[in-house]
């Protein structure tokens, strides 16, 4: 396009704006910018708006906000760590739970099943992770919890009662029932990640090992994982991001008492559980902003876990490429 | 054969059976899931359900009606906020920006990805409901769009980075401009991924509820206009759920089997809206 | 090492043509001229790709740039239509003139509408054949009937027969040589001054090959054309004019009969008889 010699004054060089405004890729340029600056501008807004909505609760409590056990609205004491335990326990459990099943079917999928049985289930298991979470919360109140209260959390305590963690009144709910169900929840995501990943192992791998005389579960165990190493851990980091954040179905099988007990059996609270149940209660400032406070720790928690996730990613995937 | 080889070997055996049985128990879940939902939901599913609105406290019988129109005016709101940015958005990124502007972009889309949901909700109570002092369904409406956003944005960026460079290089040859070339050869080949990803990201949103819990709030009758507080399909799933009645506990049920049964319809209209037509060049 | 490859010319090529030891752009000076490169470099960053190109495109004429691979001969001919500005860091010095307009100068979708491009590999849109052929008119903005435009450069890239009653059936349906004829057809849709085709024969078979070469002999009436090729002797055949590149320099550019018979550059000699490239 012809570049216009900038004169002396506004004139020539309005004329020369209007010019390239009537441009249709000007304008576009222009417009799609616009839309895609707004992601920028509601990313600021909610950082902003999380740090501006809970500064009379981080004035009032600092650092000790993460190392109080009190949850106290009436006497408007707030402390978070009930709650961070309550997350990072049923999200431990979890992945304790799901990610042996998740990778066992994984690599029973990507490795030993015909293609077409593979596709197929991968297929329902895609849809399984499109499950809204508050079916897996609805199923979870009226199956796991009373199955967990007959059967299973009874034979725990008399088998394994020795140990703290099987010890305690049983209800149902509680923090084995949210690790549950959760559990069931990240399954099939870790499922479908993992196996693409393997999927994705050149097959001179696996034949290599095989050709040597590995037998094919120490030619998948000890070849094709390891080589596939740097996507399953990005899976887990992924599901664990998404345990962390999520909201019902912890909220309706967790028991909802803030507190923090040894016992797998209690009763206990999460953060997303506590702001779902308590924000529209939220009498005064103080409460309101303790709430808001503890959806920042929610935020960074997951921001950080999602940067440790591409930054292993990125790295073991270079050390990986290097193989290659 | 020696010791050594046959634990290998049982070892194989071992292991592969493990993780057979862990397939069938993760397949089975979904089975178990869906079998449930379905005798539970569709003994309570009546013509009720979709007609009438929620009856008092402690009566029986009533349905969902306000829910099921709620939902559907979230998801209208939800679509009006996500689908412009994200698709736009995602032009943006795939086709005019430079280095490092597409990057901050990225890394927002992506940050915007990983917020819980709750968080977002949290969003737009700071933003709407703090400031009218009261919820409403655009409080709502505004959360499902956020979340909306980044998974259109990433997928429109996708296919329109799909679009063989050829096709572009021959309709500028031809005298198209940038823009022209855009709007009339590349986002026509890449429309049905672009579709697909919306209605995945909208039968992910439908399924939403925290971020609804205090912005949309609920409603026991319908909700006129946008300014009010309405019900909708997952929150009254939650409230009915761990409510005491067990009446309500069957219209959970219902409204949980016509929610699934939605979002997984969605999800596989949206598969064979992908999967067919999806040309080829023959040589 | 093989022997010395002889080109046979058609004899069409050779009638009429005084045996001239002058060089090419000198005759073709004596032409009326559609584009004219002068003191052309290019730069792919740091890097140059093309060195001090003079050429001289006779109006009416097909010119053929010929050369081994990586001699510049595609990069050449994308700086006609400026194509090479998709390119990041692509830098042009030089002069390109379009019928004495600086083509630098001139609007860029302007300039591509009147000097069009037919690519190495088919690209017909994922569209009808009537839209593929339409798609210049309608982005130029041409009204009026657009079935008589579009009949017509289906004539003029001869598919019209074997389309006439499928128009609205997709582009992909048809094969490798009638898709290039359809692309063809929709770059003469907007009836340009030049056509710039870049190996448009290297993907397809024989026989389609012999089809287009037909066709570049009958479009050369009415429009200018400039061929790549990395096919002796297709240059041979089809063009009046050949441009010979090495390593981004011009070697030599006769009257196609000369540059065959009677190369004046040893280097010249030494691709078409074989020696390398």
């Amino acid at each position: 396009m012809a570049m216009e010699r900038a004169g002396s004054g506004w004139g020539p060089r309005a004329r020369a704006l209007v010019r390239r405004l009537r441009s249709g890729d000007e304008i576009a340029h222009l417009v799609t910018f616009l839309f895609a600056g707004s992601i920028l501008l509601i990313v600021g807004l909610l950082l902003n708006q999380l740090w501006v909505n809970s500064a009379l609760a981080r004035h009032k409590f600092g650092w000790s906000f993460f190392f109080t056990r009190v949850w106290d609205p009436v006497f408007e004491q707030f402390g978070a760590l009930p709650f961070i335990f309550g997350t990072l326990v049923t999200s431990a459990l979890a992945l304790l739970i799901a990610i042996p099943l998740g990778l066992g079917a994984a690599i029973f999928l990507a490795e030993l099943a015909p293609p077409r049985i593979s596709d197929t289930l991968a297929f329902l298991l895609d849809l399984l992770a499109a499950v809204p979470s508050v079916i897996y919360g609805l199923i979870g109140i009226f199956t796991v919890v009373p199955l967990l209260r007959e059967y299973v959390e009874p034979f725990l305590k008399a088998t394994l009662g020795f140990l703290p963690l099987f010890q305690g009144p049983v209800y149902g709910v509680g923090f084995l029932a949210a690790g549950v169900v959760l559990a069931v929840m990240i399954v099939p995501f870790i499922i479908s990640v993992s196996r693409e990943v393997l999927l994705a192992v050149p097959r001179e791998q696996r034949e290599a090992a095989l050709a040597l005389g590995a037998t094919r579960w120490e030619a998948t165990w000890k070849v094709v994982v390891p080589y596939a190493r740097a996507g399953i851990f990005g899976s887990i980091f992924l599901a664990l991001a998404r345990a962390l954040g999520e909201t019902m179905t912890v909220t309706m099988v967790i028991g909802n008492v803030p507190q923090i007990a040894a016992s797998l059996f209690a009763p206990g609270y999460s953060i997303a559980a506590v702001i779902a149940n308590e924000f529209t209660e939220a009498t005064g400032d103080l409460y309101l902003h303790a709430l808001v406070e503890l959806g920042l720790v929610l935020f960074l928690l997951t921001f950080i876990l999602n940067g440790l996730a591409r930054l292993l990613i990125l790295l073991t995937a270079r050390r990986g490429g290097a193989h290659a | 054969m020696s010791f050594r080889r046959r634990w290998r070997k049982s070892v194989n055996a071992v292991m592969l059976s493990v993780t057979g049985i862990s397939a069938l128990v993760a397949v089975s879940v979904l089975f178990f899931i869906l079998g449930y939902l379905v005798w539970h939901g569709a003994r309570a599913l009546n013509w009720d359900f979709f007609t009438k609105l929620p009856k008092p406290v402690g009566e029986t019988g009533g349905g969902m009606a306000n829910a099921i129109v709620g939902s559907a005016k979230l998801l209208l709101l939800a679509s009006l906020v996500g689908v412009p940015v994200g698709l736009l958005g995602g032009v943006y990124l795939a086709e005019f920006s430079g280095r490092t502007v597409s990057f901050a972009v990225r890394y927002a889309t992506d940050l915007l990805n990983g917020v819980p949901s709750i968080v977002i909700g949290i969003f737009a109570y700071t933003m709407i409901v703090l400031r009218t002092k009261h919820f409403s369904t655009i409080a709502g409406g505004l959360a499902l769009g956020v979340m909306m956003i980044p998974i259109a944005v990433r997928s429109t960026e996708e296919f329109l980075r799909g679009v063989p460079r050829e096709l572009r290089e021959g309709a500028m040859a031809l005298g198209a401009s940038k823009w022209k070339t855009i709007a009339t050869v590349v986002a026509p080949a890449a429309y049905r991924g672009i579709l697909t990803a919306v209605l995945l990201a909208l039968a992910r949103v439908a399924g939403e509820t925290a971020p609804l819990l205090f912005t949309a709030f609920s409603n026991r009758f319908w909700s006129p206009g946008w300014n009010q507080p309405t019900a909708s399909l997952p929150v009254m799933i939650f409230t009915y759920a761990i409510a005491p009645y067990e009446d309500w506990h069957q219209q959970a049920w219902a409204a949980g089997l016509v929610l699934l049964g939605l979002v997984l319809a969605t999800n596989l209209i949206a598969r064979a809206v992908l999967s067919r037509g999806v040309s080829m060049q023959r040589f | 090492m093989h022997a010395p490859v002889k080109i046979a010319l058609p004899n069409r090529s050779l009638a009429g043509l005084k045996p001239d030891l002058r060089r090419g752009d000198e005759i073709a000076a004596e032409l009326p001229l559609r584009m004219q490169i002068s003191r052309l470099n290019f730069f792919y960053g740091a890097k140059q790709a093309l060195r001090n190109i003079d050429v001289k495109i006779a109006a009416n004429r097909v010119t053929a740039l010929i050369g081994p691979s990586g001699c510049g001969k595609s990069t050449l001919i994308r700086t006609l239509n400026r194509m090479y500005e998709t390119i990041r860091d692509a830098r042009v010095e030089g002069q390109i003139l379009l019928d004495d307009q600086d083509v630098l100068s001139l609007d860029v979708t302007d300039l591509r509408r009147r000097v069009g491009m037919v690519f190495q590999k088919p690209n017909p849109f994922p569209k009808s054949i009537f839209d593929n052929v339409a798609y210049g008119l309608r982005v130029n903005g041409c009204k009026g009937s657009l079935g008589e435009a579009v009949e017509h450069s289906l004539h003029r890239a001869a598919l019209w027969e074997e389309v006439k009653d499928q128009l609205r059936k997709s582009a992909y349906e048809l094969s490798g040589g009638q898709q290039q004829r359809l692309c063809i057809a929709r770059a003469l849709a907007v009836n340009p001054e030049v056509l710039l085709l870049d190996e448009p024969c290297s993907a397809l078979d024989p026989i389609s090959t012999a089809k287009i070469e037909e066709l570049l002999f009958q479009l050369k009436e009415t429009c200018t054309i400039v061929i790549v090729t990395h096919n002796m002797q297709q240059a041979a055949r089809v063009s009046d004019f050949t441009a010979f590149l090495l390593n981004g320099e011009l070697v030599e550019f006769s009257p196609t009969p000369q540059l065959f018979t009677t190369p004046a550059d040893p280097r010249t000699e030494a691709y078409i008889t074989g020696r390398f490239g």
